[in-house]
């Protein structure tokens, strides 16, 4: 039973200036289940964003519709939690106040607001930097924090664009770490884009891999090393295979969008 | 010299007053030395003197204190319409588009050019003189604000979509403290116009404050009395900026380092 589910979706942006009109993604069908963790794999421009974006409801589909719990995504709401590539933390609110603001939103009383922020706080290893604004944070700290922000909504699905692109490999790991030790506990349903392979296979729970520009979904591959995972399942020989195929499929689609540019 | 290197509160400090030593020094030296006839630029010592003289003997504090009165009542006046005017223009573009083009029109219309439409209308008293800076200050303000609104980032906006905001939630919680600082600077800055526009206003028709105290002071070739006028304007300013800049650091720490 999914809990997503993408029928022929696609995107067209106009062209500027009477060019041609670019498609960003061709008609795509994907389904998610419940607990599902997708890791989506694709090539720079190939749509991955686009098509996150189509589910959080921040942009229309040209084509084709999305389907959360049986009910049509029409515009972004709190049921889609989502994590920017870029940083994306309100600068005037502190660490404990952006973890707040969905719920303040929602209008839960500040009793339990401040409870489940203090338990989000604890989660993500920044105890002590509650009452510190995002300016005061190193990019890994403030990845966290948008991600307990997104999580603390209790969101039915949660999104990443590439929440780990700009950290550093030793940052990027123990962040991999963490955000999978959440979902095995929390049983969260996760749609995370990324371009880096070992990512993809170490979060998944299933690996999709987009083509190159205009984007299709190429190959959808189920990832059964056990959990809870440890870094060191990346050493492994599965694991290795796993990355050997998945290189193979990247590398021609990188290829092609490289030819293409 | 590295370009952007900070430098020390105490050096700071020092440059800025070596700035003012610098400038009434070339002043003496021009005046003292006999370089500049004294009917056209009184000497440093001379203007201290009609200045103490203005202040004691003929109540210039009270000229002094009704001209910061019309700047602030004009700029109060102002600022309270035009805030959140321009706020509700950034954010919804119906509204940019209804009141941009007659704003951006407004705002060319030269402020002292209304002083005389202004005395027809409502005469030589305060209301025309607040009005004169409400003129010139309401239109600029809505201009900035909106753009500044405008201009927040998108990424922020979409952020709080995905959080469950809805249209009131992203403009009280997201638009406006984004803004917030911005819009302090941009007050800051027509305060600092608003001064220029009361001195008009006060050089035409006005029988107190500082500007009507240099137009008098023109006709008895004291010079050193206007000066002491401008500089006490000056300081004033110096004096505004300063406070501005405190609440700025107060309120919107995190905009700082
Ligand atoms: N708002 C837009 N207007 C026009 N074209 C766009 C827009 N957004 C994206 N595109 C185009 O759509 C294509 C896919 O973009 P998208 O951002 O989804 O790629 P991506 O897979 O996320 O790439 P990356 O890995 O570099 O982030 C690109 O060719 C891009 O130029
Ligand atoms: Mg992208």
């Amino acid at each position: 039973m999914s809990r997503l589910s993408i029928d022929n979706l696609s995107r067209v942006f106009p062209g500027m200036r009477g060019g041609a009109p670019t498609r960003a993604l061709e008609p795509t069908n994907l389904g998610v289940g419940d607990n599902d963790f997708v890791t989506i794999l694709g090539p720079s421009g190939c749509g991955k964003s686009t098509l996150l974006r189509l589910v959080a409801g921040l942009d229309r589909p040209t084509s084709g519709r999305i389907l959360l719990d049986g009910r049509p995504v029409s515009a972004p709401g709190p049921d889609r939690g989502m994590v920017f590539q870029s940083y994306t933390l309100f600068p005037w609110l502190t660490v404990a106040d952006n973890i707040a603001f969905g719920l303040r939103e929602k209008g839960v009383e500040a009793a339990v607001r401040a409870a489940t922020v203090d338990a989000w706080i604890e989660r993500i290893g920044l105890a002590g930097f509650a009452h510190h604004y995002p300016k005061q944070l190193s990019g890994g700290m403030q990845q966290r924090t948008a991600i307990a922000r997104a999580l603390a909504n209790d969101p039915a699905i949660l999104l990443l664009d590439e929440p780990f692109g700009a950290l550093d490999n030793q940052t990027r790991a123990l962040m991999q770490e963490m955000l999978l030790g959440i979902w095995e506990r929390d049983a969260k349903t996760v749609l995370f884009v990324t371009h880096d392979i070992e990512e993809a296979i170490f979060l998944a729970s299933r690996v999709v891999v987009m083509s190159a520009r205009p984007g299709r979904i190429k190959a959808d591959l189920r990832i059964d090393l056990p959990h809870p995972r440890h870094y060191t399942i990346k050493t492994s020989a599965e694991f290795s295979a796993l990355k050997a195929r998945l290189t193979e499929e990247i590398r021609a689609e990188a290829v092609l969008a490289a030819a293409a540019h | 010299m590295t370009p952007l290197a900070p430098i020390s509160n105490s050096a700071r400090v020092v440059l800025g007053i070596l700035f003012f030593v610098l400038f009434f020094a070339a002043w003496s030296f021009a005046t003292f030395g006999g370089y500049v006839s004294a009917t056209f630029l009184a000497d440093p010592l001379t203007m201290l003197m009609e200045g103490w003289l203005l202040l004691v003997k003929q109540g210039f504090a009270f000229d002094i204190g009704i001209t910061i009165w019309r700047v602030l009542g004009g700029f109060v006046m102002a600022a309270l319409l035009a805030v959140p005017i321009g706020i509700l223009m950034g954010a919804y573009k119906p509204i940019e588009a209804f009141l941009e083009p007659f704003v951006s029109f407004a705002r060319y219309l030269p402020a002292s050019a209304f002083i005389p439409l202004l005395i027809l209308w409502a005469g030589i008293g305060e209301m025309q003189k607040l009005l004169v800076i409400f003129i010139g200050s309401v239109f600029q303000i809505v201009l900035m604000v909106a753009v500044t609104v405008g201009g927040v980032r998108r990424d922020l906006v979409e952020a709080a979509l995905t959080l469950g905001a809805r249209d009131r939630g992203i403009l009280a919680r997201v638009l406006v403290p984004a803004s917030a600082p911005a819009i302090a600077e941009i007050a800051r800055l027509v305060l600092g116009w608003a001064w220029t526009y009361v001195i008009i206003a006060e050089l035409i028709g006005s029988s107190s404050g500082i500007g009507h105290m240099i137009t008098d002071s023109q006709a008895l070739l004291a010079t050193g009395q206007i000066i002491f006028g401008i500089l006490v304007i000056g300081v004033i300013g110096l004096i505004s900026d300063y406070l501005f800049k405190s609440a700025n650091r107060w309120l919107f720490p995190w905009s700082l380092a």
